[in-house]
């Protein structure tokens, strides 16, 4: 289906599983801690930040990412914490850009504390990295009302695929579904907005499917 | 595939949910015609048995030719591997120059009768320390292997793990169940945490009446809320800790304890924990102390389903697979403060991590007197198992390691290119 401007607007949607890596890195004081954070690769501190939805975890964490929480389960240092869990990745240029937030507020708190701040041995972080496999599912939607239901037989990785993972892939760093919409012309604008201030950080893979479905219904059916 | 494999399929999906079947059948269309090859050292008993006898149909289910390989062993080789296990584990383990040579012989010796297969798979997963030479008997192979350890290997005892890792280097990749556990080796070493099979005897649905029997075979006072501990008779699982909580608990609220265990007859160590318990809880007609066959799957399953609150007060834990086991039931579980017990009992959320029988008294009573409360945290338990620790989601992930191994160390693979 082409729209008004004959451009080809098919949305094919795509899946994706995440398998876990070691890097072979762990650490238990916090200097050793921004010692490593300095040279993990990239998609160590992607996966630390985003990774977790797609692996085992509960959907109403104490904190956002898991340099957060080990700051208070591991560290015991609850302003730490606060500190780290207050960093939104959805802010940052890309991931480069959050390792130096994320070094920054650790450097910080090393001048703040003079003392040795350290974890028990069994409580040491480890950083883990991921692979991502993106698959193409065969399914393709034409017209944005096939939303509402291709979205409600979404799995989990189609969710953090179009919604989560476009961030750092495309131009505009924003989810694949408001970007298809947009080619529709001003009529979906409303529906964009939703999509967009839909702050997918703090939330479930499963709580954003049932966001966007809620809000799929309600457009179409007003 | 034929109807049985199909139907298998079919009921995962009705447990874990169709988009879950749905996705497995998505990763496997990039694996199919593959020739894929697991081996162990047992056909029957223990974890990786159990893992392997669902696993292996349900690839076959998905149009993945997969096959099981058990390797053969004198006793000499198998009390070998067994020092293996338990040097792993971090016990100190002296082995002869001789049981080295019997294992690597033993090893050699299957690799002839299994070359053929072996050389030819695109996959053969070798699981734990046992079979874990074949690789270097079989020096024209052509696919990826992988070395799968299903051990606690976060700190081995240093002499055995030296020879082990000589051994398992050449490997293409390994596979570790939590970032704790794994050692540095000069391969990707990927991280795919252990799960539990729903339609297995020691995890399906059971009748009512099923459940109830085992108050009446255990002697079980019908009217009293029981708190159990199923594990080993096992320094490390505190039984004796779980008695200490009781009894504090039990001033408060009238309650019974059951704790149930294999036999320890192989375990000079585990026998006497067992005597110590059965000591400590001498003269206390509510404390159950239960020595059960290794076999007693659906004991357990009743058990725990008529249990009211599971503790797994471990003070050094693996992954803790009876933790899952309990969650599944719904029933919210205080655990030890430790290793794999951490991933699953979220605090306040899913029961309550521990650190001491003062602190696991503390929980018992809470739940206790909540009953709402208990409810509520056993509904979460069970969906977050659901979402995370079935057999469904250990199958994707070793699916997707296939797709990523085949595909190098690049942080994305994007098979929708042309």
């Amino acid at each position: 289906m082409n729209n008004s401007h004959g451009q080809n607007t098919r949305f094919h949607i795509r899946d994706c599983a995440l398998v876990r890596l070691s890097t072979g890195l762990r650490v238990q004081t916090l200097r050793e801690f921004r010692d490593a954070l300095e040279r993990v690769p990239a998609a160590s501190v992607y996966h630390h930040f985003w990774g977790r939805f797609l692996q085992p975890q509960f959907d109403e964490p104490e904190y956002n990412n898991d340099f957060a929480a080990w700051a208070y389960r591991g560290l015991h240092e609850k302003a730490l914490a606060e500190r780290l869990s207050v960093i939104d990745p959805t802010e940052y240029e890309d991931i480069e850009g959050v390792r130096l937030e994320l070094l920054e507020r650790v450097e910080d708190y090393l001048y703040e504390n003079e003392s040795v701040i350290w974890a028990k041995t069994d409580e040491q972080f480890y950083f883990v990295q991921s692979q991502l496999v993106v698959l193409d599912t065969g399914k393709c939607m034409v017209h944005p009302r096939e939303l509402v239901t291709n979205l409600k037989e979404m799995s989990l990785g189609s969710i953090f695929y179009h919604f989560i993972d476009a961030r750092r892939r495309t131009q505009q760093k924003t989810d694949d579904f408001s970007i298809w919409l947009e080619a529709f012309g001003p009529k979906y604008n409303g529906l964009i907005t939703v999509f967009r201030s839909t702050d997918p950080y703090f939330s479930s893979l499963k709580a954003i499917r049932e966001k966007l479905v809620r809000e799929c219904e309600k457009f179409f059916h007003d | 595939m034929t109807r049985k494999e199909m139907d298998l399929l079919e009921r995962y999906s009705e447990i874990a949910g169709r988009e879950v079947v749905d996705h497995l059948r998505q990763l496997s269309s990039q694996l199919k015609g593959m020739r894929v090859v697991h081996v162990n050292s047992t056909r029957q008993g223990g974890g990786v048995a159990e893992l392997l006898a669902k696993i292996v149909p349900m690839m076959n289910a998905l149009g993945i030719d997969t096959s099981w390989e058990v390797i053969e062993g004198t006793p000499s080789f198998f009390e070998c591997t067994k020092g293996f296990h338990n040097a792993i584990q971090g016990n100190t383990v002296v082995l002869s120059d001789e049981a080295f040579q019997e294992y690597l012989r033993v090893n050699a010796q299957n690799a002839e009768k299994l070359r053929d297969k072996l050389r030819d798979a695109d996959f053969v997963f070798i699981h734990d320390p046992q079979p874990a030479a074949l690789l270097e008997n079989i020096a024209d192979r052509r696919g990826k292997w992988v070395w799968r350890c299903h051990i606690d290997c976060s700190r081995p005892y240093r002499p055995v793990w030296k020879f082990l890792r000589r051994i398992v280097c050449d490997y293409d990749a390994s596979i570790f169940s939590t970032a704790q556990f794994v050692q540095p080796l000069p391969h990707p070493q990927y991280i795919i945490a252990p799960s539990i099979d729903p339609l297995s005897e020691k995890n399906m649905e059971l009748p009512k009446d099923e459940v109830e029997g085992v108050r009446e075979r255990f002697g079980l006072d019908p009217d009293l809320p029981i708190i159990l501990q199923v594990s080993r008779y096992d320094r490390f699982k505190d039984p004796l800790g779980v008695i200490a909580a009781y009894r504090i608990a039990r001033k408060i609220v009238p309650m019974q304890l059951v704790l149930a265990g294999g036999g320890a007859s192989d375990d000079p160590e585990g026998e006497i924990v067992l005597k110590e318990v059965q000591k400590a809880a001498e003269g206390d007609p509510y404390i159950h102390v239960l020595v059960l066959p290794p076999d007693a799957h659906r004991i357990i399953n009743a058990l725990q389903r008529a249990a009211d609150i599971v503790l797994q007060k471990s003070i050094r834990e693996g992954f803790g697979l009876t933790v899952t086991e309990a969650m599944w039931k719904s029933k919210p579980v205080i655990g030890g403060d430790t290793g794999g017990i951490r991933l699953q009992v979220i605090d306040h959320y899913t029961g309550f991590r521990v650190r001491s029988p003062e602190g696991a008294a503390l929980r018992i009573r809470y739940l206790l007197h909540n009953q709402e409360k208990r409810m509520e945290m056993g509904q979460r338990a069970k969906r977050f198992v659901r979402e995370n620790f079935l057999l469904t989601r250990h199958l994707r992930e070793y699916l997707a390691l296939m797709i990523a191994i085949f595909h190098g160390l690049e942080d994305r693979i994007d098979l929708t290119r042309p």
